[in-house]
């Protein structure tokens, strides 16, 4: 059951038909925003609020998408401190998933640049907090996957750019071990990410093509007139209309193509300018891309090391995956920096994000997956995981534990609840 | 040169909202105009951040004379553009027998609009032009069982906008009718409406746009809504007073 209020009013009553949870723009991989008894959209709050240009401090509602906010300020030379891959996201997403970027190692996650957020309480009353009121509350609904009451309204910084384009730099790793001594050279750059070949053997194992980027200056664009540093081309988009029949990713389309993107990259120019749709958000470009796997879709599984077993639990997954698996398609990996929210999922390490396809194999892979993780003191998203088990979640992360017992401490658990949360036992 | 500026009468209904974005969308300044303004606030803050729009809000019940008055009476009342979507299905059960029920539905979908409407014209032909959009319904255009009340009064209400246009047609002032159909609102978000019968808010505030630059006289949000009230209209009393609708 799904519910579409217009009005914070509309929104007590709805809890007492059972537990809810309130969607954004449905972005999550799994069931963290699928309400256990019923679904609360919050497409209808969707108003910016307030802007104050001295400080770039924006207040805006829970459904406001990301893409939105960068279409109208960046024009005025602002852009959101941390931004997750799609600009497709809301701000109440952002909040409960307390989400990361690739700047995460030098700007945290999102909720780092949180200053207030409203928040429907059990007893149906709207809540203010913030790290001077209810700390314990603000906290926890930064990075509590919604669990802590309706996100109604936030207040966040946003930040000064001169233009809307990046300087990016890619550099060709030829391992895994090459990826991370580039990780830990490229320390002080704003953004870092690689894109990582799962299927790559030997002494290629973990080969990656690692992109640098630092917002450009208007020095760094030649042949523009001043008025255009914070203009661009709107972005093309295609889309894929429905499910493929046929997933055209398999063991040897994924291996041809990744040894394609890999020589291509290498050769490639180091250094570019590109806009920011293009570096932030190059799958926004294919609309509806999850139809490449077919009508059985596809599962995430993104997961961080820490930093002293890093090496050792990225290799065994590799390797793992080299063996077990048909790869997969889109795999990313990226040094994180400090833990920012209670509940937050970065931690100081490597995290990596996986995609496969659904079918018989699937949670043979994520299972054995797990336990390297597992192994090497790491941890799993919640915002992209729709397979884990109770007793493995609470293996992996200790932390949901205290996320359980906050709930009961406040009355939240009768009031609020994922499908997630329902298989996790939070 | 200074924006446009519109005028939105019943700002709060859902299609009024959405003709407020496509019109902040396209630069045109605003005066929202709503009994409950205090829920405004947020749409006006919004529109004046994202297309950085001049937007106002005033608080007007149409049924009440007094406050009419005391709207009418401001100096510099003279938009470009001036929308209304004043009205409400009322309570049509309790019509047949109320009195109170019954002039409440003529006053708030007849009386209120043709009042305010008036003076805005002729504000409007002493200002030298503009456009009046006015949206009235199809129920309007022949008298049902199910409910006359509100189909009297926004036939009124339709003659009183072409009158008007008949009127105004030398003033450079033009009236749009718009006749919108089933529109997806929270007036009938109860009802389960045909999909090829119901516009969203939004098709009906792009359809209005279009109709204001291109001077359309009257409006089928839906075109299909033409060929069926043409069937409606066409059909002998004889057999539609036997109908059940």
């Amino acid at each position: 059951m799904t519910a579409r209020p217009a009005t914070e009013r509309e929104i007590p009553p709805l809890a007492d038909l059972g537990p809810i949870v309130a969607r954004g723009n449905g972005r999550a991989y799994g069931d963290s925003a699928i309400g256990a008894r019923l679904t609360v959209e919050m497409a209808r709050f969707n108003c910016l609020l307030a802007f104050d240009e001295m400080s770039g401090l924006l207040v805006c509602e829970a459904g406001v998408l990301l893409k939105d906010i960068i279409e109208t300020f960046l024009p005025q030379g602002w852009f959101p401190y941390v931004t997750p891959g799609t600009k497709f996201v809301t701000i109440g997403g952002m909040l409960a998933a307390d989400v990361h970027g690739k700047n995460h190692h030098i700007d945290g996650s999102f909720g780092k640049w949180v200053e207030w957020i409203d928040l429907i309480t059990p007893e149906g009353a709207v809540s203010r907090c913030s790290a001077q009121h209810d700390r314990d509350l603000f906290e926890a609904t930064i990075g509590g996957m919604g669990l802590t009451g309706i996100i109604l309204r936030a207040a966040f910084r946003l930040r000064r750019v001169e233009t809307a384009f990046i300087r990016q730099t890619t550099i060709a790793a030829p391992n895994l071990d090459a990826a991370m001594a580039l990780f830990d050279a490229h320390e002080d750059s704003t953004y870092s990410v690689a894109w990582i070949d799962c299927l790559s053997k030997g002494n290629s194992l973990g080969r990656s093509i690692v992109m640098l980027g630092e917002h450009a200056s208007s020095k760094d664009l030649p042949k523009r007139s001043a008025s255009k540093f914070l203009h661009w081309e709107k972005a093309r988009s295609v889309s894929i209309p429905f499910p493929l029949p046929l997933s055209p990713l398999n063991k040897v389309s994924i291996s041809l193509f990744n040894a394609l993107y890999y020589r291509r990259m290498k050769n490639k120019s180091a250094e570019s300018i590109v806009d920011w749709n293009s570096f932030f958000y190059p799958l926004d470009a294919i609309a509806r891309w999850n139809n490449i796997y077919g009508r059985n879709g596809f599962v995430q599984h993104q997961s961080v090391i820490p930093l002293e077993r890093a090496r050792d639990g990225l290799r065994q997954m590799l390797q793992y995956l080299n063996r077990h698996s048909n790869g997969s398609f889109l795999a990313v990996l990226k040094k994180f920096g400090d833990q920012g929210g209670r509940w937050s999922f970065p931690m100081p390490g490597y995290t990596l994000a996986l995609d496969f396809p659904v079918g018989r194999q699937t949670e043979q892979i994520m299972q054995r997956l797990n336990e390297i993780v597992a192994e090497h003191g790491g941890r799993l998203y919640l915002a992209k995981d729709a397979c884990l088990d109770r007793a493995t979640a609470l293996k992996l992360d200790k932390r949901l534990g205290d996320l359980k017992d906050f709930r009961l401490d406040r009355g939240f658990s009768h009031r609020y609840a994922s499908r997630q949360a329902e298989r996790l036992g939070l | 040169m200074s924006n446009r500026h519109a005028m939105i009468l019943g700002a709060t209904s859902e299609m009024a909202t959405a003709l407020a974005y496509e019109m902040a969308k396209r630069q045109i300044d605003l005066t929202l105009v709503a009994r409950d303004v205090p829920s405004l606030e947020r749409v006006r803050a919004d529109l004046s951040l994202r297309y950085n729009v001049t937007v106002s809000l005033e608080t007007l019940d149409i049924m009440d004379a007094g406050q009419r008055h005391q709207f009418l009476a401001r100096k510099g009342l003279s938009p470009d553009i001036v929308a209304c979507f004043v009205g409400t299905l009322g309570d049509e059960m309790k019509a047949r027998g109320d009195e109170r029920a019954l002039t409440d539905i003529l006053h708030a979908n007849f009386e209120g609009p043709a009042i305010v409407l008036s003076a805005l014209a002729n504000a409007m032909v002493a200002n030298g032009g503009g456009v009046i959009v006015g949206v009235s319904s199809v129920a309007g255009e022949r008298g049902r069982q199910s409910n006359y009340v509100y189909g009297a009064a926004k036939a009124g209400f339709t003659a009183f906008l072409s009158g008007l246009r008949n009127r105004l047609v030398g003033e450079k002032v033009h009236v749009v009718t718009i006749l919108p159909g089933f529109v997806d609102t929270k007036m009938t978000r109860h009802l389960a409406l045909p999909k090829v019968l119901t516009a969203t808010p939004q098709e009906v505030a792009l359809s209005i746009m279009a109709a204001i630059n291109k001077r359309r006289n009257i409006v089928y949000v839906k075109p299909v809504w033409r060929v069926i009230m043409f069937c409606v209209k066409a059909t002998p009393e004889f057999i539609f007073k036997k109908l059940k609708m």
